[in-house]
């Protein structure tokens, strides 16, 4: 397996508390890697650490072939990350985000241009590139996140419950792009609360109370739990932390 | 570097989209200079005067109906000895003491020179000044009465010196009035550079924006200095509209090299931005920078600066924990090389510890910016 995240008994204790208690995991290229959880079981954390944003109290972690602990910077410098939080900036014009960002990920301002038009084309925003991102509805919101996260064609990108308040429609042409960007070879590493949407990863992990307790193709899964929905599965798991 | 550029025209970006706060930011010190300039009236009127006369002659009847037919007097105590001023003054029962000498008469005539003493409550200076002045010009008055009285009746050398000694208490320096200005320069960039500066980094926290940039390969230092640069440059700005409106329009003399004042002052703004970087580090959302500023760094400068009150009549703690107020430094510098226009070497302390204090505070707040990231 050609992978791009190696992750070996990573484990992250703040104070007495084990956020993330020895998980590993590989990620390949080109995969959408769904990474589940219920609040408070450690996926944060976890990918915190994962994108360089926190150091690890013990184990390894490979991401794009560096040391998240010893080389966070290069780790930074090829992925994208995509936070939970609406994160662009709202004074900020369509294309002047962009364009932000990818100066940030020290593109050339000669590529940039060009390719912000393409890539506006693309998400259909071309005609919206004035506009303040603040008047820009949510899901269109978001979507420019996205491709602003993966602007500078990372190996990886990471998201953070991408989809969170966001309608049906627009959600379902989330993902379209998120399988256009991994069918160009970008990672996805995902994090959601949706398990219509776990259905679109290629394998699933599941964390409870900081452990990885199950990881397979969504159909394996289901197959194991004897379940006919993800939701299912996600109960029986969660439920089984809630008891412990 | 090139992420550097990124950052700073976004930083500019921010500020200009936002044209009501830059017009607060620039607005309010030019109000503050022209309300305080003109508002500060230099008429007084009812001043409360208690006189001490043991000589009780002539001289000092009339010398006392001059006081009361005054407008700007009213006589409304006699005092029984001079130590009793000093006691009843910190009562407030009146606002000046008129002091004889003893045989006050027998002075004048026979030496030609008797003396008063004027006591003036100077804690706001220009009032007592102006008292001072005004009691000054009564006194004169009544001398030259005495010359023409002295001409008329065929004495030729006719010379009569009344000398009033004056004693300001409570300010014995006289800072105030027009030195206003100073106080309000010490006070105006704290509160553009620390609560602007603090304000815009907890934003991007609250925003999730900060989330997403620490998570890109920009160092935090760039991040940082980016947020501090166009206030640094829009504080300069403020600077000279302040000096030019004191120039121009408040008549205040900028009496020392231009130069000098403002490298003084860039440093301290540099203070102010480095302490508003502090804030950032240990708030979480705008409205607690905003406070912490507010509350945490205003109050002081008002109260422990010397900008209204003075330091040299606080009590010694006060004057101690005024040490640490870095306003109180900049305004006794700017007030020296200002106002008193003297050479930059007698400002030379007053810079190291500014310069100590930026230093100081951008270490802190730099260790404290990282430590928050893990």
């Amino acid at each position: 397996m050609n992978s791009v995240i190696q992750a070996s008994q990573l484990t992250k204790r703040f104070g007495n508390f084990t956020a993330v208690d020895h998980i590993s995991f590989e990620v390949a290229k080109g995969e959408i890697f769904g990474f589940l959880g219920a609040n408070g079981a450690g996926k944060t954390t976890a990918m915190r650490m994962l994108c360089g944003l926190s150091k690890p109290t013990s184990g390894q972690g490979l991401v794009a072939g560096y040391d998240i602990a010893k080389q966070p910077e290069e780790v930074k410098k090829h992925i994208g990350y995509m936070s939970q939080k609406f994160s662009l900036y709202e004074d900020l014009k369509v294309w002047e985000n962009m364009q932000l960002y990818a100066g940030i990920y020290g593109m050339n301002i000669k590529q940039i241009r060009p390719k912000i038009d393409e890539k506006l084309h693309q998400l259909g925003l071309f005609d919206e590139r004035n506009t303040f991102v603040s008047q820009l509805p949510l899901g269109w919101k978001q979507k420019l996140a996205f491709s602003v996260a993966i602007f500078h064609e990372p190996q990886i990108v990471f998201l953070d419950e991408p989809t969170g308040g966001v309608d049906p429609i627009t959600r379902r042409q989330f993902w379209e792009l998120i399988y256009e960007a991994a069918d160009r070879g970008i990672t996805i590493f995902v994090t959601t609360h949706y398990m219509d949407e776990a259905e679109y990863c290629h394998r699933i992990s599941m964390m409870v109370d900081g452990k990885i307790e199950a990881l397979d193709t969504p159909k394996n899964l289901r197959e194991r739990f004897r379940a006919a929905t993800m939701d299912e599965v996600f109960y029986q798991l969660a439920r089984k932390g809630r008891e412990n | 570097m090139k992420q550097f550029w990124a950052f700073i025209i976004k930083e500019f970006e921010h500020i200009f989209r936002d044209m009501r706060t830059i017009l607060l930011i620039i607005g309010i010190p030019i109000a503050q200079i022209l309300i305080i300039g003109f508002a500060v009236s230099t008429e007084v009127k009812n001043i409360r005067v208690a006189v001490y006369d043991p000589s009780n002659d002539v001289s000092t009847q009339l010398i006392i109906n001059h006081f009361e037919s005054s407008r700007s007097f009213e006589v409304v105590r006699s005092l029984q000895s001079p130590d009793e001023a000093e006691r009843l003054f910190q009562q407030n029962a009146f606002d000046f003491a008129l002091i004889f000498s003893e045989h006050f008469d027998e002075n004048l005539y026979h030496t030609g020179e008797a003396s008063v003493q004027f006591i003036a409550d100077a804690s706001d200076p220009n009032y007592g000044n102006t008292a001072v002045a005004y009691a000054t010009n009564i006194l004169s008055d009544y001398q030259q009465e005495l010359m023409q009285k002295a001409m008329a009746s065929g004495m030729n050398s006719a010379n009569f010196r009344i000398v009033p000694q004056v004693q300001m208490l409570y300010n014995p320096e006289m800072n105030g009035s027009y030195n206003f200005v100073p106080g309000l320069m010490g006070m105006v960039f704290i509160l553009i550079c620390a609560m602007m500066t603090s304000i815009a980094i907890v934003r991007e926290k609250e925003s999730g924006t900060m989330e997403v940039l620490l998570a890109s390969p920009v160092k935090p230092i760039y991040i940082v200095i980016s947020k501090m640069i166009p206030y640094f440059l829009i504080s300069w700005f403020i600077l000279i509209i302040i000096l030019l409106l004191s120039i121009f329009v408040l008549n205040v003399p900028v009496a020392g090299n231009l130069i000098w004042l403002n490298v003084f002052s860039l440093i301290y703004i540099l203070v102010a931005l480095s302490l508003g970087l502090l804030i950032s580090t240990l708030v979480r959302t705008q409205v607690a920078a905003m406070l912490a500023s507010g509350m945490g760094l205003m109050m002081p400068i008002m109260i422990l600066s010397g900008m209204i009150f003075p330091i040299e009549s606080m009590p010694p703690v006060l004057q101690w924990i005024s040490c640490i107020v870095p306003a109180r430094w900049y305004i006794s510098g700017i007030r020296k090389i200002m106002i008193e226009g003297v050479g930059v070497i007698h400002i030379l302390k007053e810079m190291l510890i500014l310069t100590g204090m930026a230093a100081a505070i951008i270490t802190l707040s730099l260790k404290k910016f990282k430590t928050r990231l893990e």
